[in-house]
């Protein structure tokens, strides 16, 4: 169970960041000059995510070694 | 000139690296003599992620570390770890005291307080010594060399500690960020240097503890409610403002309040487990790679796992700094939520 929750929060974490990395590329290209200040909140976002990402993570990895 | 050096201390890691790893490659071939009934790749790794008493260099050459325990009934006791081990490398009780897991009891059964060196706090103990002196070593450069251009490790932290001041401090804090860059800076490079002496082969997985990443985050928490404005009480008071009558305004607040006062210990909460869960699953993915070898025997495996792995140690060395540069940052957000003078 720990495992197929480790990979829903994968796929979560993924989507988001993936969409995140879209946005800010496509930001980039058309406004070159606010690249570094997108490149900070980019980086902001995909924090954000990939710590809801790493909740999940580590309750699978209760799950997992608190079963035995 | 700078050329010949560079290669100089590149042979001399060359050798250093051989001369470290041939003992462990001789420890790893004694592993698979004497005990054949299998490899357990979950008790490896959990080994290597938690605390312990002793210091497991490599495969059976330890560093014995001091333990420190309070009972009532004996008082305070400091002894070595060692005396807890047979020469056969068993657990045995010493002076009334059993050790089981990691954990001392009374031989009864009653808990004591411990607050032994463990290999944990000696890792912390360790980066707080290498801060002290780099970063002592860089404050006398700035007095000797005041006016001119920085020199050596001076020059290679100043643009770090320029872009903490300028990018992260005064960025989201505002005009009053300098009374905050020393615990900034001091957070920053704690965690990057306890990222990178974690990834060091035999150390101990330092910010990979929740305990060190609760204090860390806990002197966040509690710098920002100390310096927290009367904007930014009243955000979590008042949120609403005048927006609305207060009959109306109190029956969100019933909704509200609760979850201004979670959003309080969240934040902090999450700096917790976001630095915590990001260096612990580093460390197991290397080590699960690394694993593969073991489960399947074989060399072929072994030899795509040792390059994977190493392309993935490549990628903690950024998280490393990474972690440390979110974290900062998140913090000084943090701070600058909570100095925040004017409203909107």
């Amino acid at each position: 169970m720990g495992a197929i929750g480790a990979g829903l929060a994968v796929l979560g974490a993924g989507l988001g960041i993936g969409l995140i990395g879209k946005g800010a590329t496509e930001s980039i290209a058309r406004q070159p000059e606010a690249a570094s200040k997108i490149q900070t909140a980019m980086i902001i976002a995909a924090a954000l995510i990939e710590g809801a990402a790493l909740f999940a993570v580590v309750v699978g990895l209760l799950g997992v070694l608190g079963g035995n | 000139m700078t050329h010949s050096n560079f290669l100089k201390i590149n042979t001399f890691l060359i050798t250093l690296f051989l001369l470290i790893s041939a003992p462990s490659w001789a420890g790893g071939s004694a592993v698979e003599g004497g005990e054949k009934e299998g490899f357990n790749p979950s008790e490896f790794i959990g080994h290597h992620i938690s605390d312990s008493h002793v210091w497991e260099i490599y495969h059976g050459f330890m560093v014995h570390l001091p333990i420190i325990i309070y009972s009532e009934e004996k008082g305070f006791d400091i002894f070595s770890s060692a005396n807890f081990y047979n020469e056969h490398h068993e657990l045995v009780p010493y002076k009334g005291y059993v050790m089981h897991h990691e954990h001392i009891t009374l031989a009864s059964g009653a808990g004591v307080f411990d607050i032994s060196i463990t290999k944990n706090v000696l890792f912390l103990l360790l980066n707080a010594t290498l801060l002290i002196f780099l970063f002592s070593a860089v404050a006398r450069g700035y007095t000797k060399n005041a006016g001119r251009a920085p020199k050596g490790i001076q020059a290679f932290f100043e643009p770090l500690i320029v872009f903490i001041r300028d990018d992260i401090a005064k960025e989201n804090i505002g005009p009053k960020h300098e009374r905050y860059l020393p615990f900034l800076l001091t957070v920053f490079f704690f965690i990057w240097f306890g990222n990178l002496l974690g990834l060091l082969p035999g150390a101990a997985n330092l910010t990979g503890n929740i305990a060190v990443t609760l204090v860390l985050a806990s002197i966040t928490l509690i710098i920002t409610l100390v310096s927290g404005r009367s904007t930014y009480w009243l955000h979590i008071v008042d949120p609403l403002g005048k927006s609305m009558p207060w009959g109306g305004k109190f029956l969100l607040y019933l909704i509200l309040w609760p979850v201004e006062i979670i959003g309080i210990f969240t934040k902090p909460f999450s700096l917790m487990i976001r630095l915590f869960a990001n260096i612990t699953a580093g460390h197991i993915l290397i080590l699960s790679i690394l694993s593969l070898a073991f489960i399947f025997e074989s060399v072929l495996i072994g030899v795509v796992g040792a390059t994977f792995a190493t392309a993935m140690n490549m990628l903690e060395l950024f998280v490393a700094i990474l972690q440390a540069y979110v974290f900062t940052l998140l913090s000084a957000m943090y701070f600058g939520q909570a100095v925040e003078e004017h409203h909107h």
